[in-house]
């Protein structure tokens, strides 16, 4: 590999990466929470357009989505032939990227899933 | 189960202690088993089996061991604050003294729905090892089964409050965990499609295990397409409290755990015993449970709808249920009766004959157990280039027999493994394992003293027992942990050599104390989330009258003297690595004297500020706050002490540091703690 590797394939993919999406799902959780739970309880509303909400969500989205792409581009490295099931250091590189990038997509539908009753009931009732 | 029924002691009696005292008798066992799965799973596997390589049981086992780690501890802290509002009365869950009975149904749920994936994922992973080996073709998809697991993992603990949702907690608060009740969903379905999928494009053996977990699929798909239903909190609303709920959680379970159990039972009884089980019978109780379980609780849908009450012995004939219910009853007959076959089966077990070594032609590597039984576990650890190795790999099973892997032999007649790297399994040292002994025994005893005596509230018995369990646990880990080896690396076969002794973050030992201290946090944590829940629950938290106490003063002295123990055992650590033994002693020294000062200065906040802690929740949680954390200060100078007398032992030198690396790791958890604890209670009531 002579040609010198861009940014996104030199970042080294572990267990740990492969939980940053549903981490951010978590975390989001967590703020949705907590955001709700702390402005219905001491403030009794919260306002019609919530900045900070909306704010939050599109970060989780943002870095859920940039995590899957980085998966998406080093699940695609070149090496061994298919089906990808060796114990090679290709095939656990594309193994762990493709899991992190299946698990993104699930992150991702699930954020918008915990956003979107903020959209449709939109205050403390 | 629910306070304040429960916790007021002239409402229930020895039965609630039994319950959780017993209960968190179960955590502490729970919380070292995944210690031991998660550092087994890491840490263990035999070279070459890179994570892509893992057999898909031990992925499921590693997910539930790391959902063990988070989901149980909050159960601890539960139980903590039950057990001190039944035994001292301190009013966490009494709403006349300011305390909120929901706060336990919070901190039980937080633990009671993951625990459902808990008992599920073990179950499906049994499928996981069946499927390929009656579809004789490797799973299809198996990065997508790791989707599921980990996905199910976390979702699982956005769930907790669709147990909550009659209680009138706010609609938006309802609406974000109905969200992810229904995207939990996805990553379930995903591993049943998994399944189906293997087994289209497999040529299948319809054997008595795959029966089993053919028919579990079918029920526990019922119990999801009804959990999607109860997910809708509006619908929840109607059903809640009725059989339709019965219904769905026993189809769930059935389903996804007891069937799934007795498919492993079938499978892996000749692993067991080397015997098989018989198919006749077998396949006769299957079909007594699958017509019985659907007979007792397919009506309970339909009962439920029409309004039949749960948890009642008794109902007015004029609701026109008695057809319904009689159909449940018998079905539940029915189901006993299939279980009597599996008992009968298993009884007639002892008299059958020995079945062939890998009956089922299984291409996974348990299947190497001999149907007889010998003094090993492996008679060499195999190396391992493929997920199906007794298909895949030539002569596999025949080289393993022959001791021409790794560690044939045991030379110095110790019981030994070798610890491979976590990602790619590399060999990084080989380990010994502890002999037969009776010091575990004795621990267990003592320590499930200290639960059974606080039960019958024999007190200074308990804490007898406890001293008791604090010197069996000392004693067996001088002797037997962090041993200085005879020599410093032995050959493990093939030209390789490894080291005998390892420490920081590649020893197992390391990573046992950071899993340890991971749940320990997650209880601490859910001790925090009481002070604030508690803040948001009420209009003046703390109350105007009692937030003099505990001041300023102390807790932030508690905070210097709780963060200098951890400096002075992080300094002790580096000097220490670079041969300056008695300087880091003196740090030891240092350390235990400010980690002894820290209990001092970490209860003299509360208790000269006069806080009582029976007349409020706020003075109560103070309390509990400021008790974890000096207890956690003291058992920060007994391992303090213990590091200490290894160095003036000479079991700890500065190539052999094992000991203070695994203690600092503690520190830094106990300097987190101190850190919020003194922020909390001595900041927080200024600025709320």
């Amino acid at each position: 590999m002579s040609e010198r590797r861009k940014w996104h394939e030199r970042l080294k993919v572990t267990l740990w990466t492969l939980i940053v999406p549903p981490a951010v799902w978590a975390g989001h959780f967590l703020f949705a929470y907590l955001w709700a739970a702390i402005s219905c309880a001491k403030d009794g509303a919260f306002a019609k357009f919530p900045v900070l909400f909306t704010l939050g969500t599109v970060l989780a989205l943002v870095v859920i989505a940039l995590s899957g792409w980085i998966a998406w581009k080093q699940q695609r490295t070149v090496g061994d032939p298919p089906p990808h099931d060796e114990g090679t250091e290709v095939d656990r590189l594309r193994f762990l990227a493709k899991s992190t990038l299946l698990l993104a997509g699930l992150s991702f539908v699930s954020v918008l899933f915990t956003a979107l009753p903020v959209v449709f009931i939109g205050d403390c009732r | 189960m629910y306070p304040p029924l429960t916790t007021r002691t002239d409402l229930s009696g020895l039965g609630a202690d039994i319950w959780m005292l017993g209960l968190s008798f179960i955590e502490v066992s729970s919380v070292a088993a995944a210690v031991e799965l998660i550092v087994g799973v890491l840490k263990c596997r035999p070279p070459g089996m890179r994570l892509n390589l893992m057999p898909l049981y031990a992925w499921y086992i590693l997910v539930v061991a790391v959902m063990i780690l988070f989901a149980f501890p909050p159960l601890i802290a539960g139980d903590v604050l039950f057990e001190m509002e039944r035994l001292l009365d301190w009013p966490f869950f009494d709403a006349s003294r300011g305390g909120d009975p929901l706060l336990w149904q919070h901190l039980f749920w937080i633990f009671g729905h993951p625990e459902v994936y808990i008992v599920f994922l073990p179950s499906i992973a049994l499928f996981a090892m069946l499927v390929p080996t009656f579809a004789r073709r490797h799973l299809l998809g198996y990065p997508w089964i790791v989707l599921a697991a980990v996905g199910t993992a976390f979702l699982s603990f956005g769930l907790w409050v669709h147990h909550m949702f009659a209680t009138g907690l706010p609609k938006i608060s309802l609406a974000f965990f109905s969200a992810a009740s229904e995207a939990v969903a996805i990553p379930t379905a995903v591993q049943i499609f998994v399944f189906i999928v293997t087994l289209w494009a497999g040529r299948v053996v319809w054997s008595t295990p795959l029966l089993y977990a053919a028919g579990s699929l079918a029920i526990f798909v019922i119990g999801g397409l009804t959990g999607v239903m109860v997910a809708v909190a509006p619908f929840d609303w109607q059903a809640h409290d009725t059989y339709f709920v019965v219904a769905h959680l026993h189809y769930v379970l059935i389903g996804g755990t007891l069937m799934p159990l007795f498919a492993g039972l079938y499978y892996y009884w000749p692993l067991v015993t080397g015997k098989k089980l018989s198919d006749r019978l077998g396949r006769t109780a299957f079909w007594l449970i699958f017509v019985g379980a659907n007979l007792c609780f397919f009506p309970m849908h339909l009962s439920g709808l029409e309004g039949m009450p749960r948890r009642v012995f008794t109902y007015p004939e004029e609701l026109g249920l008695g057809g319904l219910n009689l159909a449940s009853t018998i079905g539940s007959f029915v189901i006993a009766a299939g279980v009597a076959v599996i008992v009968l089966d298993l009884c007639r077990s002892p008299w059958r004959q020995k079945a062939p070594r890998n009956p089922w032609a299984a291409g996974t590597l348990e299947w190497l157990a001999h149907p007889d039984d010998e003094d090993w576990g492996i008679r060499s650890i195999p190396l391992i280039e493929s997920r199906y190795p007794i298909w895949d790999q030539e002569d596999f099973v025949r080289k393993v027999d022959e001791g021409r892997y790794f560690l044939p032999d045991a030379e110095e007649g110790r019981r030994e493994t070798i610890v491979t790297s976590v990602l790619d399994a590399r060999p990084v040292s080989v380990i010994r394992l502890g002999g037969p002994s009776w010091l575990p025994m004795l621990t267990a005893v003592a320590l499930g003293g200290v639960f059974i005596l606080t039960t019958y509230h024999f007190y200074w018995a308990a804490l007898v027992s406890g001293m008791l369990t604090l010197a069996l646990v000392l004693t067996w880990l001088w002797t037997g942990t962090a041993e200085i080896p005879e020599k410093p690396r032995k050959p493990i076969g093939h030209g390789i050599e490894l080291p005998l002794y390892i420490s920081g973050d590649a020893a197992p030992g390391w990573w046992a104390m950071f899993i340890t201290m991971m749940a320990d946090a997650t209880a601490f944590s859910g001790l925090v989330f009481g002070y604030y829940f508690f803040w948001t629950r009420h209009e003046d938290f703390p109350p105007m009258a009692m937030a003099d106490g505990p001041g300023v003063w102390w807790p932030m002295v508690a905070l210097v003297v709780g963060l200098a123990s951890w400096l002075a055992t992080a300094g002790a650590r580096e000097v220490h690595a670079r041969g300056k033994i008695a300087l880091a002693r003196v740090l030891v020294l240092l350390g235990i004297a400010a980690s002894l000062a820290g209990i001092y200065a970490g209860l003299a906040g509360p208790w000269l500020s006069g806080m009582d802690p029976q007349a409020h929740s706020y003075p109560a949680i103070v309390w509990t706050l400021a008790i974890w954390t000096t207890a956690h200060c003291g058992v920060a100078a007994i391992m303090l002490a213990y590091v200490l007398a290894r160095s003036l032992a000479g079991k700890m030198t500065p190539a052999h540091d094992a000991d203070i690396r695994n203690v600092t790791v503690y520190m830094h958890f106990l300097a987190l703690t101190v850190a919020v604890t003194y922020l909390t209670i001595g900041l927080f009531p200024e600025l709320a």
